[in-house]
């Protein structure tokens, strides 16, 4: 139970904190822009095609490297091009278009890589186990994984914080007009922090391939689940959308290892359930919960968990 | 204007009674389909200004229920639709309590998260929802109406028609009522909406329940035509066509999604019948439409001529500089010629945008 636990607890933490690398960029690019990135996740599916690419071109390390920097020009070109010309026209235009931009980065990924899955290598170096814990072995991958999560979300927090440019972004989320009367070039600013979101949504595709296939659903697949983690956050708020991807992340790998059914969680809360009800399983069940969490989060507290109240109530 | 496509629209519809071929019969069944499905989009995206992800939710379970009592209790086939539609408004009642609380990005993301949800139970409870295969009815099993048993598709198409001009005038007098001007209201200004006392939730509430009912007949309406639902119908898919229908179509006019609901259909079959990149050519048409022509299809014949033409000829170009390398790399082929054509194609459809932006 204990050695369960504590894998399960583990796994939870790093598919946590890969759904982070997302949602960071995605509340970031939310805050300052007043636009939820409806292709966060195709530019997220991108990252790991492009860096299938360069990494049988150059290996794995130069994927690793280059293809988040392609893909955050993308990114950057995309909101110069086209995002700043419906700006004006307040976030239902913004959010079509970055829709729109979602169903053509799919269909441009079929067209060029084909509809079929293409596996990811892991290099040799971070190959097998790392450590065994309780007679469990933990793969060296996900620990390189939740390393490198971690170091850049900790990069991102001291740029932010300590930095000259850090300090202009804080002040450009909230005060947009004043920082532009200083003299900061604002438009400039919103250009480079959806370079920075779509490059780290890309780092995520690259550092998460491994654990999946690479093919042209896996943006469907994780699109939906980062959106209810931003949610569930409370909209533009990182500590928010930090505790949510832990929390959906461990929600998800506990369920999986689960075996419980619906028949026997109600039984023990005193209720009977119809057959077809009671029979499915908690790790059936486990694709469903983060929507169950949304809609149980939503009811709790509209604004989610650390969401500021809005004016829209 | 609107008097004249009403009309237009009416006359397409018996059309293909007289000819009585059955892909066509089909054919437009599916257009009625939609149409109806993309008005009921309409009342929540333009009337309401809310973006949903998760419309198919409404018409799929609607659907669903409708198949069941059917089924069971052998209602009257021209009755089914309205069955459907009480039980997408009961649907909605549950989940539009907590989706409508918000309103803009956050409403479009519980939307999104909704439609998951259901999409995700119906392959969890295969008993009601019938798993892979769907819930099929048999149409002419029902209590025949005078002298139609409607069996033959001719004798259904007849049914969806009238069902969709009903709907469509229904929803033409709902989007008339004063409960909808409130809706544009709560569109435009929240706050003061609140001000002068109407809660915007209660609204958004009302008139997403209003929507739902139409969404409901629409699913019902495809369910008389194709004898099946399945978990496409709730799926994001379902979701998504009917949103890129009414946008291309155009959100401000009520005949605007009528529009954007025949040309996705016509281009759905037309075009994905020569041409394996379909989705592609859709996906950079709706960039197109959400960049240069905000208003839809139906915005751009409002125009003047003189724009109206630079906009179709700046349409062409831009569409001959995507279609031939899009297909020439579908082909497998990267050909310099395919660039020699694409690229004087792009440059001058950048030069006509240039031109058409000065002009106005």
């Amino acid at each position: 139970m204990l050695q369960w636990f504590c894998v399960s607890l583990l796994n939870g933490v790093s598919v946590g904190l890969l759904l982070f690398m997302l949602s960071a960029g995605l509340t970031l690019i939310f805050s300052m822009l007043g636009v939820l990135n409806f292709a966060h996740a195709s530019f997220y599916m991108l990252g790991a095609y492009v860096g299938q690419a360069l990494a049988a071109y150059g290996g794995f390390w130069f994927g690793l490297i280059v293809a988040p920097i392609v893909v955050g020009m993308a990114g950057a070109l995309f909101e110069r091009l086209l995002l700043r010309r419906v700006h004006a026209r307040g976030a239902l235009g913004q959010m079509l278009l970055t829709f729109g931009a979602a169903i053509v980065i799919g269909e441009g990924v079929k067209l060029a890589w084909g509809l079929g899955p293409l596996p990811a290598a892991i290099p040799p170096v971070l190959d097998g186990p790392l450590f065994t814990l309780y007679d469990a072995s933990f793969a060296r991958y996900r620990v390189f994984m939740m390393s490198i999560a971690v170091l850049m979300l900790g990069a991102l927090w001291l740029v932010l914080r300590i930095s000259k440019t850090g300090l202009v972004v804080r002040a450009a989320l909230t005060h947009p007009a004043t920082v532009e009367t200083l003299g900061h070039d604002v438009p400039r600013v919103f250009t480079m922090v959806f370079a920075i979101g779509t490059a780290l949504a890309a780092l995520g595709g690259v550092i998460g391939a491994p654990l999946a296939v690479i093919e042209p659903a896996m943006a469907d697949a994780m699109g939906p689940i980062v959106f209810v983690v931003v949610v569930i956050g409370g909209l533009g708020s990182l500590g928010g959308a930090l505790v949510a991807s832990l929390l959906i992340g461990c929600v998800q790998t506990f369920a999986v290892g689960a075996s419980a059914s619906a028949g026997s969680i109600a039984a023990s809360l005193g209720v009977t359930l119809p057959p077809a009800w009671s029979a499915l399983t908690v790790a059936q069940l486990a694709p469903v919960l983060p929507y169950l969490v949304l809609v149980a989060m939503l009811a709790a507290r509209p604004r989610g968990l650390f969401g500021e109240r809005t004016h829209d109530a | 204007m609107p008097r004249f496509l009403a009309l237009a629209l009416v006359l397409a519809l018996a059309l293909p009674l007289f000819f009585d071929q059955s892909w066509l019969l089909a054919y437009f069944a599916q257009t009625a389909t939609l149409i109806v499905f993309a008005l009921s989009y309409n009342l929540l995206l333009g009337d309401t200004g809310l973006l949903s992800f998760g419309h198919a939710v409404y018409s799929g379970l609607g659907a669903f229920a409708a198949a069941h009592v059917f089924n069971r209790y052998g209602v009257p086939l021209p009755l089914l639709p309205v069955i459907g539609g009480c039980a997408a408004m009961l649907v909605a009642i549950v989940f539009g309590a907590i989706s409508t609380q918000r309103a803009g990005t956050a409403f479009a993301m519980i939307t999104l998260g909704i439609g998951e949800l259901v999409a995700a139970c119906v392959w969890l409870v295969p008993g009601w929802f019938g798993g892979e295969g769907g819930v099929t009815i048999d149409r002419a099993s029902g209590p025949s109406f005078f002298a139609w048993s409607f069996g033959p598709l001719r004798e259904a198409y007849a049914l969806i028609a009238c069902w969709c001009v009903v709907a469509a005038l229904a929803m033409f007098a709902f989007s008339r009522t004063p409960m909808c001007r409130l809706a544009n209201a709560v569109r435009d200004n929240p706050a003061r909406a609140a001000a002068i006392g109407f809660a915007p939730a209660r609204v958004r509430f009302t008139m997403l329940v209003g929507s739902a009912f139409f969404a409901g007949i629409a699913g019902v309406l495809s369910l008389i035509n194709v004898e099946l639902v399945s978990s496409e119908g709730v799926g994001l898919a379902r979701s998504t066509s009917v949103l890129v229908a009414t946008v291309i179509g155009g959100t401000g006019a009520f005949f605007g999604p009528v529009i954007g609901a025949v040309l996705l259909t016509f281009f759905s079959v037309a075009v994905a019948s020569v041409s394996a990149a379909w989705p592609m050519y859709l996906g950079l048409f709706f960039v197109w439409v959400v960049i240069a022509a905000p208003e839809g299809v139906a915005g751009l014949l409002r125009r003047d001529a003189r724009s109206l033409c630079f906009g179709a000829l700046g349409a062409m170009v831009w569409g001959v500089a995507v279609v031939v390398p899009v297909e020439a790399l579908y082909a497998g082929r990267i050909d310099v010629r395919a660039w020699l054509i694409a690229l004087p194609c792009a440059l001058l459809g950048l030069w006509l945008a240039r031109r058409t932006r000065a002009a106005r």
